[in-house]
């Protein structure tokens, strides 16, 4: 089986967690737990609760996500 | 490269901008006629797309056969033309052609895609039944698309109902995904293929695809012109290409470029 694609998908920032790590909210009301992407962060661009960001989300843990981006 | 959903909030800018297209699509039909040149139509396009503050998507798009990128704002392309045509000053449309008209604009970072297949003065019933079967292939694929169905599914459908009708589906070229860009993930083939059966994908809410299917009078193979862009038919007999801006919601999908 070939390996199944992430998917992208808006989100609200809810909190700030140690290590880099949010807890963001989507659209249908899921909250997940998201890490900031190593460009992000290599680019020290700075995330606060409250921020519309995007993430991508494996289909194989809908609980996890990586934000890649910031709007 | 994956595949984005999009939220409400961005779904409802792809809406104005599917508005603007749909708008600028109109006029173009309004305005299309025997002694009209193609080059008139990209300058009513231009200044439709100034007036709305958008901008439009194909001025500029590079293509690694073409030397120079896309000059303008529509694609024009007469009978035998698939897809690409290239607006003219020279080019006059006359009575018994049939011209595909393919606009795409860009508002507030959203964009929207759409195209039509119209008569021009009175046609011949070959050419008016290409046109019918394959806005009816369009509308076959609007209606069948929800989420949770498989592309594939979508896909053995249209072809089907183009091919019965003794027509050709044109394998070179697919819809696609669009967002903040004119062409995203996932490929959207108007046929199915090993390759569709590979990648197959689930249609969810909040994806937005550009669903275009090209069909064709005689056989499906085509090839592109030397000027690296318009795509014709191979066998010379005609071709016609409608497409729209979808989104995919729970039970069904919206047409974002709708006519207005």
């Amino acid at each position: 089986m070939a390996k199944r694609e992430a998917i992208r998908l808006e989100a609200t920032v809810v909190e700030a967690l140690p290590n880099a790590m949010f807890r963001v909210e989507l659209e249908n009301g899921h909250k997940v737990l998201a890490h900031v992407s190593g460009k992000m962060r290599m680019h020290y661009i700075r995330i606060l609760p409250g921020d519309k960001v995007t993430i991508e989300m494996s289909p194989y843990d809908l609980n996890r996500g990586r934000i890649i981006l910031r709007h | 490269m994956a595949i984005t959903l999009r939220s409400r909030r961005e779904i409802e800018l792809m809406r104005e901008a599917g508005r603007v297209v749909a708008r600028v699509l109109s006029k173009l039909q309004e305005i299309a006629e025997p002694g009209i040149t193609t080059g008139q139509l990209d300058a009513v396009a231009e200044k439709l797309t100034a007036e709305a503050g958008a901008e439009a998507l194909f001025r500029g798009v590079k293509n690694p056969s073409a030397k120079r990128s896309f000059p303008a704002c529509i694609c024009a392309s007469i009978n035998e033309q698939v897809v690409h045509g290239i607006p003219s000053d020279k080019l006059v449309l006359r009575e018994g052609d049939i011209l595909s008209i393919d606009y795409g604009a860009r508002l507030d970072g959203y964009c929207g895609d759409a195209a039509v297949t119209i008569a021009i003065g009175d046609i011949d019933e070959a050419k008016r039944r290409l046109i019918e079967i394959t806005r009816g292939v369009l509308e076959l694929a609007v209606s069948s698309s929800k989420a949770g169905v498989k592309w594939s599914q979508i896909a053995g459908r249209i072809q089907h109902l183009a091919e019965s009708a003794g027509f050709s589906v044109v394998r070179d070229f697919v819809g696609h995904g669009i967002g903040t860009e004119m062409h995203e993930q996932p490929r959207v083939p108007n046929f199915v293929s090993k390759e569709l059966l590979v990648n197959d994908f689930t249609l969810a809410e909040g994806m937005i695809l550009a669903v275009e299917p090209m069909i064709n009078a005689g056989s499906s193979n085509v090839r592109t012109e030397k000027n690296g862009w318009t795509v014709v038919t191979k066998d010379g007999k005609c071709s016609a290409h409608f497409e729209h801006t979808i989104a995919i919601c729970e039970d069904g999908c919206e047409v974002l470029t709708a006519d207005v």
